[in-house]
């Protein structure tokens, strides 16, 4: 090790790898993942947040995990995103393309993207 | 991608309870459900709860597996990895609180986590200690990296010594001034050393080796800025070859620090040298003391040698050393890169930043704590530690081991640092916490530490050498039923002379357990010495077992368990026990459906 930068290096490749262990950055985003919703497709999806997320380095900010059904199976692949201080947004019949369109548009730039939401379809 | 870990505990308590197996089942099922790209398995250091190993933390979400057994991995990876439904009944359950159990699912919400302060095991269960490039990515080197660019050994002294931190030992002398007196006490020195107490001793105590197995590199950072800050080239770590988890980590630790060059020559490219050598102890316990710390190292037999002169001025091979403990390394660092105030804002007026803690002994949640200095003992067993185990009344807690004493309920509400232990009779000591309820007996616990440090004693000076073994056969005495008021203040005599002659820590301390004891249990030794009774029922020679004839229902249980035939009686008729032949092993009790059989 001849400098500091040397030492930064291998600190920001291995941060992202760690960073997982922190756990709760202030947004989470959870994806179902249960029978219902793997046959539905939730696989793709939750490889779609886990990547594009670290792609557009959101990992100190944003947990991507998962978890069971949550009762809409219809509506799966079923993604819920919690943010410090503001409702619940639960996004449903979700692709690999919406997940991208959710990380540019919500993720980064705050805006819920309504039409891909559950109120957008139920009722 | 990697969307979660799994971190499987590897220090030694999981070991021991079968974490390498565990392991190798999620290795196998991970790689059967074709999750090898999407989940990273972890071997980490120890997460401090050993009583519940082995343990398993799924990350991002932190859900906390308990006590896992190899057949359990598949459902885990199949439910839990693949499905995203958490295994409920492997999730730790609370045991904070017995009334209302509460289902944990993440691990920094329990009781035991939520009252810690993660400041040394900040990274222990959490990295995998075998791997440099996680140490690295939790800023990891990065202090070592700012001392050697940016700071004078003097500005880095000056650091230590504003964050207040004592040496965690068990002593508490000031850190920032131990090497302040290295780097300038002797001027003309052609070598200095750095060396570190890694020969945990106390029995009971193992935050030592929790953290050379979790956070190995923490360490040696810590010593390479010691020497920076001293002006040595040279360090040893003295870890007891008990220890052989710590032992690899540390050489496997060592060996890639060298790799990357953060030991060696030049490291920085600052000019500055420095390397590491283990030395391994064969566990003696006076090689914990210093100066036979570092007489082991020169490879001689480990007996201390008075001080002054101190190992500041004259140490290792006759040159200013510097020796800490492992603790205190561990949170140099970090004070380096978050700043003397930093640290200094956690704590009491005299005692700065955390202390780790081995809870042990009666209490529910056995394992590794960290508190902020100041942190009650009732908050420590009550609810980090969970209570005592079967509705039991706390009756004292024993700190420092061998060298420490019992401190009573009326004290659990002292805040906890160096002068208020002190100031209670204890010590802070290296971080045991041994718990005991109404079950135990002061002089059985009195007796049994004595019976270590009169084994333990190396004999060089006559104080300890004869005055242990001399106290150790008065409460012998004394738990058989055959002392006499005048052996208590002859033990007390002898207690007050020993620690007051002793050449060595060892000897100087040893008489604390008994000092204690007869401070704040002394009714318990009239007792046995007065009404030839054991209140808590342990002293053998001093219990009866017998049978209370309206209870009894004659059904035999008892006769047939009795070892020695000591019991008689027909069949439907009151049974008798023969105190003669009794040799009070408690099967009869154990045994009876009826509870007809007590002990007193």
């Amino acid at each position: 090790m001849k400098s500091l930068a040397e030492l930064s290096a291998i600190r920001e490749k291995m941060k992202e790898k760690v960073v997982l262990r922190e756990g709760t950055g202030e947004t989470r985003v959870v994806v179902g993942m249960a029978t219902c919703g793997i046959a539905a497709g939730a696989r793709p999806v939750l490889n779609a947040f886990v990547e594009g997320v670290s792609k557009a380095g959101l990992t100190d900010k944003v947990t991507v995990t998962q978890t069971g059904c949550i009762g809409v199976c219809q509506y799966e692949p079923v993604v819920e995103i919690f943010e410090a201080g503001k409702e619940k947004v639960t996004y449903v019949k979700m692709t690999a393309d919406k997940a991208a369109e959710v990380i540019e548009r919500h993720l980064k730039g705050g805006h819920v993207i309504s039409e891909y939401t559950i109120t957008n379809y139920q009722l | 991608m990697i969307r979660a870990q799994v971190l499987v505990c590897g220090g030694t308590g999981c070991t021991s309870s079968g974490s390498k197996a565990i392991q190798q089942a999620f290795e196998e099922q991970i790689e059967k459900n074709g999750l090898v790209d999407e989940i990273k398995l972890v071997q980490t250091g120890c997460f401090g709860l050993c009583a519940l190993g082995p343990v398993v933390i799924v990350y991002p979400d932190g859900t906390f597996y308990s006590k896992v057994t190899p057949e359990d991995v598949s459902e885990i990876v199949s439910e839990h990895l693949l499905k995203g439904r958490v295994v409920d009944r492997l999730v730790y359950k609370d045991t904070g609180d017995l009334n209302t159990i509460i289902e944990n699912v993440s691990l920094s919400d329990t009781a035991f986590y939520k009252a810690q302060k993660r400041v040394v095991l900040r990274n222990c269960g959490v990295i995998n200690p075998e791997n440099i490039d996680e140490y690295i990515a939790m800023d990891g080197y990065q202090a070592l990296g700012k001392v050697l660019t940016e700071m004078t050994p003097e500005e880095v002294i000056k650091v230590v010594s504003d964050s207040g931190l004592r040496g965690r030992g068990g002593a508490g002398f000031p850190t920032g001034r131990k090497w302040d007196m290295a780097r300038n006490l002797v001027k003309d020195a052609d070598q200095k050393f750095v060396a570190c107490n890694a020969d945990e001793g106390d029995p009971g105590a193992f935050m030592d080796r929790s953290v050379l197995e979790g956070d190995p590199h923490a360490v040696i950072e810590a010593m390479a800025i010691a020497g920076y800050a001293i002006g040595a080239t040279k360090g040893f770590i003295y870890v007891r070859a008990e220890y052989p988890i710590a032992v690899k980590r540390l050489e496997i630790a060592i060996g890639q620090a060298r790799e990357y060059g953060l030991l060696g020559k030049d490291i920085f490219g600052s000019g500055f040298d420095f390397d590491l050598e283990l030395r391994l102890g064969a566990g003696a316990f006076v090689c914990g003391e210093e100066t036979a710390l570092m007489t082991s190292i020169e490879g001689n037999r480990g007996e201390p040698r008075p001080r002054p002169p101190y190992p500041a001025v004259k140490g290792l091979f006759g040159k200013p050393t510097v020796l800490n403990n492992v603790e205190t390394y561990a949170n140099i660092p970090q004070i380096i890169l978050k700043g003397a105030e930093w640290f200094a804002s956690m704590g009491t007026e005299k005692s700065k930043g955390t202390k780790v803690f081995a809870l042990g002994g009666k209490i529910n949640n056995t394992g590794l704590v960290e508190v902020p200095m100041g942190t009650t003992l009732r908050q420590i067993v009550e609810e980090i530690g969970g209570g005592i185990p079967n509705g039991k009344k706390f009756k004292a807690a024993q700190t420092g081991g061998p060298s420490g004493g019992c401190i009573p309920a009326k004290h659990l509400d002292v805040p906890i640092d160096y002068d208020n232990l002190a100031a209670i009779n204890s010590i802070m000591g290296s971080g045991g916490l041994i718990v005991m309820d109404e079950d135990n007996c002061m002089v059985d616990i009195a007796k049994f530490f004595l019976e270590f440090t009169v084994d333990e004693s190396c004999g060089k000076c006559t104080p300890c050498r004869l005055g242990t073994r001399k106290m150790y056969e008065i409460l012998d005495k004394i738990t058989k039923g055959q002392g006499t008021l005048e052996d208590i203040d002859t033990l007390e005599e002898l207690a007050n002379y020993v620690k007051a002659n002793s050449l060595c820590g060892l000897g100087q301390t040893a008489p604390n357990p008994v000092l204690s004891t007869l401070l704040y249990f002394r009714d318990e030794y009239i007792a046995h010495v007065v009404d030839k009774k054991c209140p808590a029922g342990v002293c053998k020679d001093l219990l009866s077992f017998t049978i209370d004839p309206e209870k009894c229902k004659g059904c035999t249980k008892c006769a047939r368990n009795c070892p020695v035939g000591a019991i008689s009686g027909a069949v439907k008729q009151p049974h008798v026990i023969d105190q003669s032949k009794c040799i009070k092993c408690g099967a009869c009790m154990a045994n009876c459906s009826f509870g007809a059989i007590s002990k007193q």
